[in-house]
């Protein structure tokens, strides 16, 4: 899927690009980008839904929906067109497109891929629980969610 | 309103990627030499425009100046993109249409046909028409309407959006009438959105004129006004001819002319709807055949092929339009 001249961004220093749904390894994708793919699952019959979160957490996975999933559409403008809104309205949230494959025998996500990150993300630490007989427990603590939900990124925060 | 899916409005083919963006082609007037040939034939082709065109002469009857003026427009969209293959940047003309008349004459079907001319064209992408009218575009509450028409705006992306009476969208008696937020919205997709939507409203000329004098803004927007007639009475015979030979269905010899008499009356009284009164007329006509074969059935006939499609004189003079006297004045 890398298009010739585009390599996987490499890490961020001081911070952590989540790689959450298809293309996360990926550049941002463009808007144009973004209405291909989208063009792409309507074309295969594929509802549209647009999410967002401020929770990065890779167990978080029912984010806030941005209106209703969009099961009529014909052009993918018309989901871009929703995406700018959304991001206009929540600049400081992950936002992701999800499409949606209602056939029977598969009734699921087909394709969920991010369309927008805050500017700066802090990434997570990892938490070692020992407990009896020397079983550890994991934990993963994104950094972000030491401020409460709304705060967590924009006006500079690291 | 259900939209109409992906090649309905089409032949169902997929077209393939687009020509460059005009964006990309920009060359300045001068630079390409006044020579340089461009192959029209090829767009023609391509495009299956003439196709389009003459199935629409064959199918709709009559709207002679409508069908011109689809011709001068498939024209000027042509030479657009012929002027676009040799790379002089060529602004997306304004599309936005308005169509005005009486019910029945034609206006949603050429609508859908414009949608499939714009989509060989490649003026829009996927050319699917969607009809909205007040009711879906206006809510009944405080931010109800904004939403709504973003919905209907949002399907009829990549094609035509067809606004049916649009006039009752601004209904300036009552102030706290949500219409206006909707006409908002309609107006700034207009603007905006002129390379992904194209909208046709449609009504009645004099309340459309007033519509479009309320609304400033409305009429820069819109770029082509097309009147569609009402029907003769032959063109409306050839309208009945088309729709029965349509459902497999033929006159008695005595029933057509039965049927010309039952025209010439029943345009003469009032709410005719043109095309749509015709096609009326030949449901209930279908129905009155049905009822008469159903008996015959009963008592123990048998039934031809001629029976089951031959719509008799009888099956029309059981018509209250016949009760009054020859003059019918109502």
């Amino acid at each position: 899927m890398t298009a010739p001249g585009q390599e996987p961004h490499p890490p961020i220093r001081g911070g952590l690009r989540i790689t959450q749904g298809t293309f996360s390894y990926l550049p941002d994708l463009s808007d144009e980008q973004i209405v291909a793919q989208v063009q792409y699952g309507i074309d295969h019959g594929w509802a549209v839904s647009i999410e967002f979160t401020d929770d990065p957490h890779p167990r978080n996975v029912y984010w806030e929906m941005w209106g209703m999933p969009m099961f009529d559409l014909e052009d993918a403008v018309a989901a871009l067109r929703e995406v700018q809104r959304c991001r206009e309205a929540f600049p400081d949230h992950y936002l992701r497109v999800s499409l949606y494959d209602p056939r029977l025998t598969r009734q699921t996500t087909a394709l969920q891929f991010i369309v927008h990150r805050p500017a700066h993300e802090p990434g997570f630490r990892l938490d070692r629980q020992e407990e009896r007989d020397r079983v550890i427990r994991y934990r993963l603590h994104p950094y972000s969610g030491e401020r409460p939900p709304g705060e967590r990124y924009g006006d500079g925060r690291a | 309103m259900p939209p109409l899916g992906p090649g309905t409005a089409t032949d169902g083919g997929r077209r393939e990627a687009a020509e460059p963006r005009f964006q990309d082609l920009a060359a300045p007037l001068d630079e390409i030499p006044d020579e340089a040939v461009v192959e029209a034939a090829g767009v023609l082709e391509e495009a299956r425009i003439e196709e389009v065109l003459e199935r629409l002469d064959h199918e709709l009857v009559a709207l002679g100046e409508v069908k011109r003026r689809l011709r001068e427009l498939a024209a000027l969209l042509l030479v657009e993109r012929l002027r676009r293959r040799l790379g002089l940047e060529t602004k997306p003309p304004t599309l936005h249409m308005c169509f005005t008349g009486n019910p029945g004459t034609g206006k949603t079907t050429v609508a859908m046909r414009m949608g499939e001319l714009l989509y060989r064209l490649g003026y829009v992408r996927k050319g699917h028409l969607v009809v909205a009218s007040r009711e879906d575009l206006v809510g009944q509450y405080v931010g109800h309407t904004a939403p709504r028409t973003r919905e209907v705006l949002k399907r009829a992306m990549g094609g035509v959006l067809f606004i049916d009476e649009a006039y009752n969208l601004y209904r300036l008696d009552n102030e706290r009438d949500y219409g206006q937020e909707a006409v908002e919205l309609l107006l700034q997709a207009m603007e905006n959105e002129r390379q992904n939507l194209v909208v046709i409203l449609a009504g009645y000329r004099e309340k459309m004129e007033r519509f479009f004098a309320d609304v400033p803004g409305l009429s820069s927007r819109v770029a082509h006004h097309v009147e569609f007639p009402d029907y003769t009475l032959e063109e409306l015979m050839a309208i009945a001819e088309v729709m029965m030979r349509e459902h497999r269905y033929r006159f008695a010899v005595d029933a057509e002319t039965r049927f010309r008499e039952y025209l010439h009356r029943r345009m003469r009284q009032p709410r005719f709807a043109n095309g749509r009164s015709v096609r009326n007329a030949l449901d209930r006509a279908r129905m009155r055949q049905a009822v008469r074969l159903y008996e015959l059935a009963r008592r123990g006939h048998r039934l031809t092929k001629r029976d089951l499609v031959t719509i008799e004189s009888e099956d029309l003079t059981l018509s209250r339009v016949f009760d009054t006297g020859p003059e019918a004045g109502g």
